[in-house]
């Protein structure tokens, strides 16, 4: 049962950093939209759903590359992935807005209650998730081979490939620059100053339409940059991939802290881990209730996560 | 007075029933309940469904929507707790009938009560840690938990994984009434006799003390609690019985279909169910009756629907909310009731 954990500690390790990484991002979409409004988006998954999709239209419609083509190399490998990189998040982000204008806004206007929003929050997610499934017929789409898988190097006898260094580099990078968007921006002052005290920074003059609009366009960015590094190291989408991906980042979202974003890091990581080791020893079918059972346990005996704020104190 | 209070339906139907005596009451009732249990006999008419059977579209979806939509209805309705994994209650509830159905000499009517026990068993034990908690975070573990129920059946043995379990018995009959495969009238009749003993159990419960804590709950939870309501027990209650309804109701749908797989309890079962509470009239018995009715025969009737109906259903659930929250038949409005005897008196 543990020889394969044994076996393969390293090489596991590696993947575990690696979709750890994809975790960070996608439970940034969650934190931080819930920082702002302290509700959940349960849309997030689709949003990273749609972001994969940017990903595939960009290498195989704009760059015109098939599964069986051969891989691009050097500069041009770099110019497709960046492309691809930005347009995910760009389709991510603006799917993002998108939910906040139909899903959120108008309700918030009207000052209803919690569960009119979380309705209307499902159903912009099960909408979307709908269309897309319409649209690719229900079938799972590959991705092009863009990038060869070379392994670059071998440590401990674990294969370093390139996609899991790009993936994990890149999202590195992303995060370290969101999180100094967060500290050091006016934006991102006041995005800080709405989830501490909405009406306090309502009455400084903060506009709160805009930094809520501006939360959603960043939480989907991140995202997006999730559904790009998805493809990169797994090569398919699918329709329904939201739902598991997305309920493993809240589960990492949680166990960091919700609304943290530096809980989201350390979350996303060990939540990466956790789940390549547990799937190692159960077998992968098990993956997704590894998962919901860390959730439920977190729930239970840390509620707070690792960073966050009390989640009982702000009850609806 | 508002030109909309004219149309609302369910102040309509409250005046016409409280104005009513008794014996004028039980006129009504029971002209109604012999009505709907006429319905399978109007399948020649304008009612007929082009793709199913009409009298198995009026047992699955229509009578079991109804039902499972009144058991959804007390934990989001009645007490406002949002459960997005209504559908693990109903599998526990069908992979109870066809486990013991298949395995024990024990019939429909003996295992119901197993299959009611445990999926409030479940409820209880995926509400103790949840339902301490804020709204949203129910509503994402048990959007999990409804994946989860799935995820095991599908990857275990005793449930025989992907290929599901066949050859579940069908209810013994009951005097000169046979259940069959091809006429589902009898089935279509105990479905509305289980639902008649919901609306009857929610009714009751409503004028009482779990009814009463459920709304302080549902208005203002820290109010509640500060007024002494044990607020944690009555959630868990609620979310329990609901639980309860959503198990009978897989009793049934086994060992009506014969044949259950996992891929008949995904998450789109749960949001289905939510559309009809939420169309219909978030709380109210009536509004939630006449959604799941509406919501469960269109996309039979109506063929371009039936492609797309989960993402009609989603878009329903977004209009309905910012347009129309209290839904199509909205909640009896307590306030508006008193200020209208005040001024009377």
């Amino acid at each position: 049962m543990f020889a394969v954990l044994i076996d393969q500690f390293w090489s596991l390790t590696i993947a575990g950093i690696a979709l750890g990484f994809i975790y960070v991002l996608i439970s940034l979409g969650y934190t931080m939209v819930y920082g702002v409004l302290r509700m959940i988006n349960f849309a997030n998954s689709e949003i990273f759903m749609w972001g994969t999709f940017g990903t595939i239209i960009t290498s195989r419609d704009l760059f015109g590359y098939t599964q069986t083509s051969e891989p691009a190399k050097g500069f041009k490998l770099a110019l497709v992935l960046l492309v691809s990189l930005l347009m995910s998040m760009l389709v991510a982000g603006l799917t993002a807005v998108f939910v906040e204008f139909v899903a959120y806004r108008r309700l918030r206007a009207k000052g209803t209650n919690r569960l009119a929003t979380l309705i209307s929050a499902i159903g912009i997610s099960i909408a979307l998730q709908e269309l897309m499934r319409l649209l690719t017929h229900s079938r799972p789409v590959g991705a092009p081979r863009v990038l060869e898988k070379i392994i670059l190097s071998e440590v401990w006898g674990a294969n370093i490939r390139l996609d899991t260094v790009i993936t994990i580099i890149a999202a590195a990078i992303i995060y370290f620059i969101l999180e100094r968007f967060i500290k050091l921006s006016r934006m991102g002052k006041a995005i800080r100053a709405v989830s501490q005290n909405e009406d306090a920074a309502k009455l400084m003059g903060v506009n709160l339409n805009r930094v809520i609009t501006t939360t959603f366009l960043v939480g989907g960015l991140a995202t997006g940059a999730a559904g790009f590094f998805y493809v990169t190291v797994f090569e398919y989408t699918k329709f329904n991939i939201g739902f598991t991906m997305g309920m493993a980042a809240f589960t990492a979202a949680v166990l960091g802290g919700i609304g943290n974003i530096r809980g989201a890091f350390f979350g996303g990581l060990t939540l990466g881990l956790l789940e390549v080791y547990a799937s190692a020893i159960l077998g992968t079918q098990w993956k997704a209730v590894t998962v919901f059972i860390v959730l439920v346990l977190v729930l239970l005996f840390k509620p707070n996560g690792l960073f966050g704020e009390a989640v009982q104190q702000t009850r609806a | 007075m508002k030109i909309r209070d004219y149309f609302n339906l369910r102040d309509w139907g409250a005046t016409l029933w409280e104005n009513a005596s008794r014996s004028k009451r039980i006129v009504i009732a029971i002209s109604s309940v012999i009505l709907v249990g006429l319905l399978p006999f109007a399948g020649a008419s304008f009612l007929a469904t082009p793709i199913a059977a009409y009298d198995a579209v009026l047992v699955y979806p229509v009578g079991v929507f109804v039902l499972m939509a009144l058991g959804l209805n007390i934990v989001v309705g009645k007490s406002g707790m949002l459960d997005l994994g209504y559908v693990a209650f109903f599998a526990i509830g069908a992979y109870t009938m066809a486990l013991m159905g298949t395995h024990t000499g024990l019939n429909t009517w003996e295992i119901m009560p197993f299959g009611i026990g445990f999926a409030m068993l479940a409820g209880v034990l995926l509400g103790l840690p949840t339902l301490r908690l804020r709204g949203d975070y129910l509503a994402i573990v048990t959007l999990g938990f409804g994946e989860i129920v799935r995820l095991v059946v599908l990857n275990s043995t005793w449930s025989k994984g992907p290929n599901g379990i066949a050859n579940i018995p069908m209810p013994p009959d009951i005097g000169p009434l046979k259940f069959k495969l091809d006429d589902q009238k009898v089935f279509f009749w105990v479905v509305v006799i289980m639902i008649l003993l919901t609306i009857w159990m929610i009714r009751r419960l409503s004028v009482r003390r779990p009814g009463r804590a459920w709304e302080a709950i549902r208005q203002d939870e820290d109010a509640a609690e500060l007024m002494g309501v044990p607020t944690l027990k009555y959630k868990i209650w609620s979310f329990t019985l609901g639980a309860a309804v959503g198990g009978a109701a897989g009793v049934l749908y086994a060992s009506k279909n014969l044949f259950i797989a996992p891929e008949m309890f995904t998450l789109n079962v749960s949001i289905l169910i939510l559309s009809c509470v939420v169309f219909g009239g978030i709380g109210n018995i009536w509004g939630v009756v006449v959604g799941a009715t509406i919501l469960g025969y269109l996309p039979d009737r109506i063929r371009f629907i039936s492609d797309a109906r989960l993402f009609v259903f989603g878009t329903v659930l977004v209009v309905v909310m910012n347009f129309r929250p209290d839904g199509l038949l909205p909640r009896k409005k307590r306030e508006k009731a008193i200020v209208k005897r005040e001024v009377n008196a």
